[in-house]
């Protein structure tokens, strides 16, 4: 494993003020992810890991400590710097897929690249192509997201954060809204994808999650409780071998 | 900025996504254009053949006539003052080097008679170059000669609508006897038909006679109640303008900055003051047509912000991966100009239509021109922007975070 830095925070803060009083989502979080890793952080709600998340994202910025990306720091970003670090740097698949409605699925691949003028709509076509087919999606390009499966939607999805050649992809409970049977074959492709060398951050508060990850780190009430290797990976593919097979 | 190609696909595909929608808000634009268009056609055409008609009746024409005064201290009005006198028509004709046709007029109205036919109309005391000035050609028969003038003949040329009150279809006037405040003319001439003057008013209901007649016999007066000159081309009416003012007021004794007693009007003067009566229309009709303009883009805006509250997630979504809030911001702008512009486009094509239907139906003159449809379709697009702009910036404005919770 590589020993590059993707992501490192230092003492990261995070306060809202609702009303007069001031909640503090996040307490002092520290923590590394390196260049290849598959990470997932974990937590009820309520723990903070969507702030988390949110600020790995470059959504938001700490209130205090600071937050380095790929070595950048980006406490003190500005808004459209922010945005340019997003669509360079990070791939984004969410729970609900966030697909773009009446809308094909190369065309919402292709959508991140459309905010870097620096790529050709030849070149922009042909990256999102690629995406397509390394999710496994070669077949389904000109299918509009309502003529989607959920799984498939979630593919499409995960091609669109693979399309921008990110250093890391950040899944927020990527598999939250798929059945158990889709949720492996999602898994089993972000497994494939970290050993194809990609850094993933898989937020969830489904503890289960974290056997097929290297490494867990545990969030409760803003606080960082454990961060724990896991040296025992069980493969997705396997685990989706095993389930009883959907009757036709 | 290179992408902006990319964010009018967006656009479009965004419009055509909710084609429905888009073809419904739309339409306050069309209409709005289309009505400008329409109305401005009208304001136009009405003043085009105004001007048309003026100038029918002779562009370099001048008239001149008394104006108001003191008559026994009592305060007149122009047209029952006695100043202008047959020796001012004689010094005017004898003197003025800018003018080719000179007539003095005296008028009156009343019944002709022909038979047992009668009807109201007006006989008009000149000479034959009374008809160069104004324009009149003879349809048949002759013009009253210099002789006829001179010995107060009693003989006439009348106009067409005069011919179909007093004569049947099949009967010739010509030689005819008409009567006319029990004096009876015999018709030598008919003239070709003049149509409507630039006041609506009939100009074939008319008899001309020669003036002397009319004064002495009709009248009894020795003054005159106009005349009327036509300069030797347009550009040298303000010099004839100068030179009759000069001889009258000479010959009136009106000394240094004594007031004229006479007025002088040229055609010109008329165009121009009609001309300005009718854009003062013109810029009514437009403004009533502007309203329902506004209207349109108010429709517009309102749709943009449905459009923008309905889309808060994909705006989150667009900036999670990457969009600048200028680029959400010019993606909307860029939405509602495309809207205004093909409300435009289609307007000014109904605004065509129900030109050419209008002026089928009511028989309106009307006239299109190049400028106002520019205009409106330039109003569109800055309506577009005008419109668009707060919606846009409300998108634009977007907390990414709430937007992407946003359902």
């Amino acid at each position: 494993m590589s020993e590059k830095k993707i992501i490192e925070t230092i003492d990261l803060r995070r306060d809202f003020i609702v009303g007069d009083e001031t909640v503090h989502a996040l307490k002092g979080i520290n923590f590394d992810i390196r260049e290849g890793e598959f990470v997932t952080i974990m937590g009820t709600s309520g723990s903070g890991k969507s702030t988390l998340l949110n600020i790995l994202g470059c959504l938001d910025t700490p209130t205090s400590g600071e937050y380095l990306l790929d070595g950048t720091p980006v406490k003190n970003m500005s808004r459209d710097q922010r945005a340019w670090l997003r669509n360079r740097k990070i791939g984004f698949v969410f729970q609900s897929y966030n697909l773009l409605p009446k809308t094909t699925a190369i065309e919402n691949v292709e959508l991140p690249l459309i905010y870097n003028s620096e790529i050709s709509s030849r070149e922009r076509r042909e990256r999102a192509e690629e995406a397509l087919i390394a999710v496994g999606l070669k077949d389904r390009m000109m299918h509009k997201s309502n003529q989607m499966s959920g799984g498939q939607m979630q593919r499409v999805a995960i091609a669109r954060a693979l399309v921008n050649n990110p250093v890391i992809i950040l899944a927020d409970e990527a598999t939250g809204n798929l059945d158990t049977r889709t949720s492996f074959e999602i898994l089993c492709l972000f497994q494939n994808l970290q050993q194809q060398g990609k850094t993933i951050a898989f937020v969830t508060h489904n503890p289960e999650l974290e056997f097929y990850s290297g490494r867990s780190i545990i969030l409760k009430d803003g606080h960082i409780t454990d961060n724990r290797k896991n040296d025992n990976i069980r493969s997705a593919a396997e685990t989706l071998a095993s389930l009883p097979k959907e009757e036709n | 900025m290179g992408n902006i190609g990319n964010l009018f696909k967006i656009a479009l595909r965004a419009l055509l996504n909710n084609k429905t929608r888009s073809m419904l808000t739309m339409f306050g634009i069309i209409i709005g254009v289309a009505s400008v268009i329409t109305m401005l056609a009208i304001g136009e055409g009405s003043k085009q053949s105004i001007q048309s008609s003026i100038e029918s009746m002779g562009s370099n024409m001048i008239t001149i006539f008394p104006s108001n005064g003191q008559m026994g201290g009592v305060r007149q009005s122009g047209s029952s003052m006695q100043t202008l006198k047959l020796e001012d028509y004689e010094a005017l004709k004898k003197d003025c080097r800018h003018i080719s046709d000179i007539s003095p007029l005296v008028n009156s109205s009343g019944q002709a008679i022909y038979g047992s036919n009668n009807a109201p109309t007006s006989i008009y005391g000149v000479t034959a170059d009374y008809l160069n000035v104004t324009k009149y050609k003879l349809k048949s028969g002759k013009l009253f000669s210099e002789k006829d003038v001179l010995r107060n003949a009693k003989v006439c040329v009348i106009g067409q609508t005069v011919v179909e009150n007093l004569f049947s279809e099949n009967e010739n006037p010509i030689g005819k006897y008409i009567r006319f405040k029990n004096i009876p003319f015999q018709v030598v001439g008919i003239l070709e038909e003049k149509g409507e003057g630039s006041m609506g008013n009939d100009q074939d209901d008319i008899v001309f006679a020669p003036y002397t007649s009319v004064q002495k016999r009709i009248l009894a007066i020795t003054h005159i109640n106009r005349i009327v000159v036509s300069a030797k081309s347009d550009s040298e009416t303000d010099a004839a303008i100068a030179e009759i003012t000069e001889i009258l007021r000479q010959r009136h004794n009106i000394q240094g900055s004594d007031p004229n007693d006479f007025n002088v009007r040229s055609q010109k003067e008329m165009l121009t003051m009609m001309s300005s009566t009718m854009n003062t229309l013109t810029i009514l009709l437009a403004c009533v047509a502007s309203i329902s303009l506004f209207i349109g883009g108010v429709g517009i805006m309102n749709i943009m912000y449905v459009s923008v509250t309905e889309r808060t997630k994909e705006i989150g979504l667009r900036m999670s991966i990457g969009a600048r809030g200028r680029d959400i911001m010019m993606q909307f702008l860029i939405e509602s100009i495309l809207m205004c512009i093909t409300g435009g486009l289609i307007g000014i094509m109904l605004g065509f239509g129900a030109t050419a239907l209008l002026q089928y139906f009511s028989g309106w003159p009307t006239y299109i021109t190049t400028s106002s449809v520019l205009l409106s379709f330039a109003v569109c697009t800055v309506t577009g922007v005008f419109f668009g702009w707060s919606p846009a910036r409300k998108a634009a404005g977007l907390d990414p975070i709430e937007a992407l919770r946003y359902e």
